[in-house]
């Protein structure tokens, strides 16, 4: 398992927003996980990447023990989110944006990185010297994974990377993240559009108000008739 | 008629500049923390005394002395960072910004018992010989002054965008969650701001020692004003802050010229309280360009 959370917990003053939460995610596996506003998916998230402490349980990545380690250090071994809402340095340039992606990594590895981006979203390059607050909503989160995927994820955690975009941009970062899988990057995926995370995923998870309530592979989520009624409207 | 006002100007110019470069630090401070560092008119003080006592007392030539009180400065911004703001790093940005309040007085102590209550005078760098300039009689000091600061601020530039470590800063003032998950260590930054405003405290103490003399509590003066060019230009923009440090040295140059001398330090307090009245965020405060 490339990520081995267990018995975590992890709480905002007394208010627990995590309970008891053991999610798996081998190598090469595009995971979503699935739940309603509140139940602690963006939590989850920011425990795994080290900005919010747990109160309890084990994380595991590549087998070690990276409970306690500090943010900085867990994207320097290849930890790395697109934080919901995108959260690009609208002030600074694109490019600097993208290079901001890469701090971790060495400016040789750096460069190599950004060309590798600019091929891979063509519309970055031409506007590689605006201010990154001037793009639109839909390039703006193609900027945010762009940027996570300068630091060279190994696993790349994407929180709510659907949300507040025109329905054809949604299905365009869908498709990303497919391409993405497809090169071999390990993704985890918190989304609200549950439909379209599961239908991509190999295995889901459900939460509910902090704890996880359903794992299944994506496919047997999409027919759960829990789910359907709770998550698809069906 | 004409050259008396370029005179005042000059001399305005000349102390804005070192207002502008404390301005500068207590933007970097802020920008990494959100604290406003009140100690920051000491490190204008440590660079100043510590420049006139190896010069004086331990009889260094000048172009080490400087340097060296400018490394001391720096060591004594890191140490206020490690010792006293890193243990209280989860307090609120109130207590962390009082803890800076009592570093001053702490550091304004220790400089009195160290050196005496006494001013002292640091020698012009290239002596006191008014240079005559059509006449308007420029002190050689005041070129150092402008020269060196004109120099630093292009430093800065160069450092803010372009260098990774500039970027992070930048990156750190705009958003700590998303420079956090890029796998910036804020609190390396923060630590690193100190020093820098360390820096910059030093060398405007350094520079303005030979014309205002330098004492224990020269830098309550120094930093108010520092702090007052920062507000003016808009709390963590540095540019703003030596656009401001230039705006209140040249009012206040002008003010002690045509109006009176006694009214010069009013001055720069006039100004925050207009600012904080009528622009909170500043001259260039909130100008960021932001699509959602």
């Amino acid at each position: 398992m490339l990520l081995e959370i267990t018995g975590l917990s992890a709480h905002y003053g007394r208010i627990r927003a995590l309970d008891n939460v053991s999610i798996e995610i081998g190598e090469g596996e595009l995971v979503a996980l699935v739940g309603a506003n509140g139940a602690g998916k963006t939590t989850l998230l920011r425990v795994i990447s080290g900005i919010r402490p747990a109160s309890a349980g084990r994380v595991l990545f590549d087998g070690k023990d990276i409970t306690r380690m500090p943010p900085d250090r867990r994207v320097r071994r290849g930890i790395v989110q697109v934080p919901e809402g995108r959260q690009v340095f609208a002030p600074m340039r694109v490019e600097e944006n993208l290079l901001m992606g890469g701090y971790t990594r060495g400016a040789a590895e750096r460069r190599e990185a950004l060309a590798l981006q600019y091929e891979r979203f063509p519309a970055l390059a031409a506007s590689r010297n605006k201010p990154a607050g001037m793009l639109s909503g839909g390039q703006q989160q193609m900027l945010a994974v762009a940027r996570a995927l300068m630091g060279k994820p190994r696993l790349l955690l994407l929180d709510e990377p659907s949300l507040g975009l025109a329905p054809r941009l949604v299905d365009e970062v869908f498709d990303t993240v497919t391409a993405l899988r497809d090169a071999g990057v390990t993704v985890f995926i918190v989304e609200q559009n549950a439909f379209q995370a599961l239908s991509i995923a190999d295995r889901g998870y459900v939460m509910e108000t902090g704890q996880v309530v359903l794992a299944d592979t994506g496919k047997a989520l999409l027919t759960n008739e829990r789910v359907k009624a709770a998550y698809l409207g069906l | 008629m004409f050259t008396e006002f370029l005179q005042f100007l000059l001399s305005g110019v000349t102390v804005g500049a070192t207002y502008a470069l404390v301005g500068v630090g207590f933007s970097i401070i802020y920008n990494a923390s959100q604290v406003i560092n009140f100690a920051q008119g000491e490190f204008v003080m440590l660079g100043g005394m510590m420049a006139w006592f190896l010069f004086e007392r331990a009889g260094l030539p000048m172009p080490a002395a400087v340097p060296l009180a400018i490394a001391g400065t720096v060591l004594v911004g890191l140490a206020l960072e490690k010792f006293a703001i890193e243990p209280a790093r989860n307090a609120s940005i109130v207590t962390l910004i009082i803890i800076t309040i009592g570093a001053s007085i702490f550091l304004r102590g220790g400089a009195q018992l160290v050196w005496g209550r006494d001013f002292h005078a640091l020698p012009a760098l290239s002596g006191d010989a008014p240079i005559d300039l059509s006449g308007v009689a420029v002190n050689p000091q005041s070129l150092w002054v402008m020269g060196c600061t004109v120099v630093v601020v292009i430093l800065l530039h160069w450092f803010f965008s372009r260098t990774m470590t500039g970027r992070a800063m930048r990156a750190v003032a705009f958003n700590m969650l998303a420079a956090q998950l890029a796998g910036v260590n804020n609190r390396l930054i923060l630590m690193f701001s100190f020093g820098l405003s360390a820096a910059l405290g030093a060398l405007a103490g350094v520079l303005i020692a030979p014309i205002t003399l330098t004492y224990p509590d020269v830098g309550i003066m120094l930093g108010l004003k520092g702090f007052c060019a920062a507000i003016l230009g808009g709390l963590g923009y540095p540019y703003g802050a030596i656009v401001g440090g230039l705006i209140v040295g040249i009012s206040e140059a002008m003010t002690a010229g045509y109006v009176s001398s006694a009214y010069k330090d009013a001055v720069a307090f006039v100004i925050i309280l207009m600012t904080l009245f009528f622009m909170p965020n500043g001259l260039f405060g909130r100008r960021g360009i932001e699509r959602v």
